[in-house]
């Protein structure tokens, strides 16, 4: 297992494939993430050996043993925590979570909402096939609601969770949503993501070929997708379909499509997109947007600069430290109250 | 008058404070105990108060209790029969006479033994007229009352609050301690709120005398130093593994990280690690139980001490993940302070009901290391023990304390780090081209630690079966059975490791032993050392290592006739010793009611097996 020193600037994709066998299913979704995660690493600027992968259970955690980086395939669920005790012990890690929407929204909820409102600098890559695919297709936390599935054979009775407004309710600072089908896209956002400081939760729009087939097809579908999705980029006008002449705007305290050049609207009406806003608002509104009367919102819909929790604790110890007569425990066993005899 | 009173030299006695949970008898038990300590005493204090914060006042419910037992002997215990109680109100001499001695001191505040509070506590007729305290030394002071009146135009709730300096003074003169102490403690208490600094003084004063002035202290008392010799501080078992954790991480040039979820009892040394980052200490709390150990394998993972604190419940959220850690061969301490069972039990109560738990309490064949902490100051060096074990080889250690080592106290002779065993974690070389995540080192089986940020080790751990050597996932089935064979053996070859099991008494065998474990030892040591005085045949081995036992074991229980397991639960070591030594009879004496062993409990039943004989 010889191998040299690389300087971030010489990596490659190369270098962070595995050597091992990758065991997806054929056609999986999950292949073209990990080759966008891959051709994002050499890019960000860290060292190989700085690169963390952390995963809970399920088809998606199997993440970890298909990138050559340290990696830990943790316990359902349980992958934010791990990572959040990987980044606290080493602050200068490269931390990514791979997790999927059973992992993270069921069994792991608890812990998703804390991670993001404690805002840990790490990537999470959040894999929403709609289903639980490792243990066979039963419905999970996205699945929509009347679905058949093996638990559900009437169709479920459950309303889904989108996992961007559960990022918004839980103080999230960032949130940007991605289909698998698209590589370019998923490789700038995972490279925003990566820059961003703070816990950086991309979901990732992803088929299970097997279970949940098509699932995401209304806007993965080559003839539709232009027109049910758009792509918002910082600074832009939200300005999306097939004619790019389609676009939002604010009718009172709704979001509304427009046809640009109809009824007196120009492109000067359109909102821009302001991913930087530390109030979500808006970012939430563009989150909730469903078909058929508004588009799915892809693209990094919020991206935060907000205080991040392992610089703060650094921040503290370091500060305490310098502060205290205190500085070692010997120090400490012998300060207060002692008696000598 | 003070001068007309007689003053007796006294070996050691036992106070026990009661009162309402907004009484402050926390307070006055720590600061007797600290005055204690400056003037040369050994002690041993236990806090017994409920779980809830504030109770209805007057009522059983709230009564707040906190015993200590001083002298110049070595202390071992907080005591059995208090000499001296301090009954701030009705309910707390109604919960807390039966443990008075037959001729003690009984301090009340006379305020409160009206109708109204006699009601609240449940009795029906006066307690001070019904013959119930006859043979007692009952002293009715007006602690509430004298207490107004010293702190007059203060805020009356405020001024009440002082009341329990009114009971310091009173006993300070009563065991002639210095005033100068207690006024020390409060200055430093009330360092952030100056006002109330004079107003507890004048109070203390006020309470001092008072005793004096009247004549109902014909003796007054003196207790006799300890002749210990070095350094010594008050110390409780909380503040103590919190305490040897931070040793453990210094001595291994680790950093300490803490992942936990506050959880009485354990809750303590989850604040007393908040408050070292002085010491590059790092805390997270966590959501829940889980998150806590998770994040603290997570940081073991990235080289750090990883360690969780916890009790009985929390410790069944953190079965899975304590699993991992065992699947992973990573260093991870939990330290479970054990609270009575099952489910939330008896949350302030001490018990050693989570034995089982910790051995067997997860999925698969998963075994840990499983210590025990004798005593307060102990847990400082279990927790070191258990740390040093932990790194040295890859494996997950549960350290069981209780809540009466926890929240009790003991002198406690200062130890110094740089004297404490060497630590050396196997840390995997950078580059090392030979590295395998899964090679063992041949003596101890345990694998290297390789850190992430290290070059030329990245690999990959997880929960999956491991294949041996490689690390990698493998489902292969011999391979199972070698890595759980291989997992097994690394837990008993730690058995080289420690110490042999010692006796106390008669090393080559007699007619009687008494086997215990934990937290138990001071009642139990107390117990068999004075019966040995007394010229009984009965010799004492008390575990503090239960997985792996140390290794002579099985040589020890086979010198004595009969062998007795005593432990405060419904009998589990006496069921793990069965398992693993069955050509041995055992007796068995638990106790399950969320209470220390009494010494006289003991002597009483060791006595009555030894003259069956």
């Amino acid at each position: 297992m010889s191998e040299q020193n690389s300087h971030p600037e010489a990596l490659t994709a190369k270098d962070f494939k595995s050597d091992g066998p990758v065991k997806w299913c054929s056609g999986c979704g999950a292949y073209s993430i990990l080759n966008a995660v891959t051709s994002t690493l050499p890019r960000i600027g860290v060292r190989k050996e700085d690169v963390v992968f952390v995963s809970g259970i399920g088809c998606s955690s199997r993440f970890p043993y298909y990138v050559k980086t340290y990696g830990f395939h943790g316990l359902h669920g349980r992958a934010m925590p791990i990572a959040s005790g990987v980044k606290l012990a080493n602050p200068e890690l490269n931390l990514w979570v791979v997790t999927g929407d059973g992992d993270s929204m069921a069994i792991g909820g608890n812990h998703f909402i804390h991670t993001l409102r404690r805002n840990l600098d790490m990537n999470v890559l959040l894999l929403n096939n709609k289903i639980y695919g490792l243990t066979k297709g039963q419905y999970s936390p996205t699945t929509p609601f009347g679905s058949k599935t093996k638990t559900s054979p009437d169709g479920t009775i459950e309303h889904p969770f989108k996992p961007g407004e559960l990022t918004m309710g839980a103080e999230g600072a960032f949130y940007a949503r991605v289909i698998d089908t698209d590589p370019k896209m998923m490789k700038e956002v995972f490279y925003e993501a990566a820059l961003h400081k703070g816990t950086s939760l991309v979901e990732v729009l992803q088929n299970c070929i097997i279970f949940a087939n098509k699932v995401h097809e209304e806007v993965t579908s080559r003839d539709v997708k232009e027109d049910n999705t758009i792509q918002l980029q910082h600074g832009k006008p939200m300005i999306f379909g097939k004619n790019n002449d389609k676009g939002l705007i604010l009718d009172g305290v709704k979001l509304k499509v427009v046809k640009i050049g109809e009824n007196g609207i120009s492109k000067e009406d359109i909102l821009i997109h302001d991913a930087h806003n530390p109030d979500d608002t808006l970012h939430y509104m563009l989150t909730r947007m469903t078909l058929p009367e508004l588009p799915l919102a892809l693209g990094v819909i919020r991206a935060h600069k907000a205080p991040v929790y392992d610089q703060l604790m650094e921040e503290q110890v370091h500060q305490a430290q310098k502060h205290t007569k205190i500085k070692c425990l010997n120090d400490l066993l012998n300060s207060g109250e002692t008696v000598k005899k | 008058m003070c001068s007309k009173n007689k003053v007796v030299e006294l070996d050691d006695v036992i106070i026990k404070f009661a009162g309402d949970s907004g009484d402050g008898m926390q307070f006055t038990g720590s600061q007797f105990s600290d005055t204690s300590v400056n003037e040369g005493n050994d002690l041993a204090t236990f806090p017994d108060f409920p779980s809830e914060i504030r109770a209805p006042q007057g009522t059983i419910a709230g009564v707040s209790g906190f015993q200590i037992h001083i002298g110049g002997k070595d202390i071992h215990t907080s005591g059995d029969l208090a000499d001296v109680l301090v009954a701030m109100n009705p309910a707390a001499l109604k919960k807390n006479l039966k443990w008075v001695r037959d001729d003690g001191i009984i301090i009340i505040d006379i305020d409160n033994f009206d109708n109204k509070h006699y009601k609240k506590a449940g009795y029906v007729e006066d307690p001070l007229n019904d013959g119930s305290l006859e043979g007692y030394q009952v002293i009715k002071a007006p602690i509430t009352s004298f207490t107004k009146q010293s702190v007059k135009g203060l805020d009356p709730k405020v001024a009440l609050k002082t009341k329990n300096q009114f009971v310091s003074g009173l006993l300070y003169f009563l065991f002639n301690r210095n005033m100068e102490q207690g006024k020390h403690f409060i200055r430093e208490k009330f360092k952030n709120k100056p006002n109330l600094v004079q107003a507890n003084i004048d109070v203390l004063e006020a309470g001092f005398h008072y005793a004096e002035t009247i004549e109902a202290f014909h003796t007054t008392y003196r207790i006799i130093s300890a002749d210990k010799k070095g350094s010594f501080r008050n110390v409780t078992g909380n503040v103590a593994a919190a305490w040897g954790l931070i040793a453990a991480a210094e001595k291994s040039g680790r950093k300490l990280f803490l992942g936990s979820y506050p959880i009485t009892p354990a809750t303590e040394i989850l604040q007393e690690l908040s408050s070292r980052k002085h010491l590059g200490v790092k805390v997270f709390q966590a959501e829940d139980e889980i998150a806590g150990v998770a994040s603290a394998i997570g940081a073991s993972f990235a080289g750090n001490l990883g360690a969780t604190s916890t009790s009985g419940p929390g410790l069944s959220l953190k079965s899975e993940l304590i699993g991992l850690a065992v699947m992973t061969e990573l260093p991870l301490v939990v330290v479970n302070v054990q609270r009575g069972g099952p489910a939330t039990g008896l949350p302030t109560k001490p018990e050693q009901a989570d034995l089982l738990q910790a051995l067997y309490g997860r999925n698969g064949e998963s075994p840990v290391v499983v210590m025990a902490a004798t005593t307060p100051g102990d847990c400082f060096h279990a927790a070191y023990k258990a740390s040093k074990i932990a790194m040295e080889h890859m494996v997950p250690v549960i350290l069981l304390t209780d809540g009466y080592l926890a929240n009790g106290s003991e002198l406690w002779n200062i130890p110094d780090v740089d004297n404490l065993p060497n630590i050396k974690p196997p840390l995997a070389k950078a580059n090392d081209s030979n590295y395998a995540p899964y090679r063992r080192n041949p003596e101890t089986l345990a694998r290297e630690w390789a850190v992430p940020g290290t070059e030329g080790l990245r690999h990959r751990v997880g929960g999956l079966e491991k294949e041996d050597v490689t690390g990698e996932v493998s489902h292969d089935a011999l391979n199972h059975q070698i890595m759980v064979k291989y997992r097994q053996e690394k837990v008993q070859r730690i058995a080289n490791y420690i110490p042999e099991q010692s006796i106390v008494g008669s090393q080559n065998g007699g007619k009687l032993l008494v086997v215990s474990w934990g937290g138990t030892f001071g009642a139990v040591f107390t117990a068999v050392t004075e019966m040995r005085k007394e010229g009984k045949d009965i010799s004492l081995a008390h575990f503090d290592y239960i997985n792996p036992l140390p290794k002579n074991t099985k040589e020890v229980l086979s010198k004595f006739d009969q062998i007795i397991v005593t432990e405060l639960n419904n009998g589990q070591f006496v069921n793990y010793l069965r398992d693993n030594f069955p050509q041995y009879d055992y007796l068995k004496f638990n106790k399950i009611q969320g209470l220390p062993f009494m010494i006289y409990e003991l002597k009483e039943k060791f006595n009555e097996i030894l003259e069956e004989k």
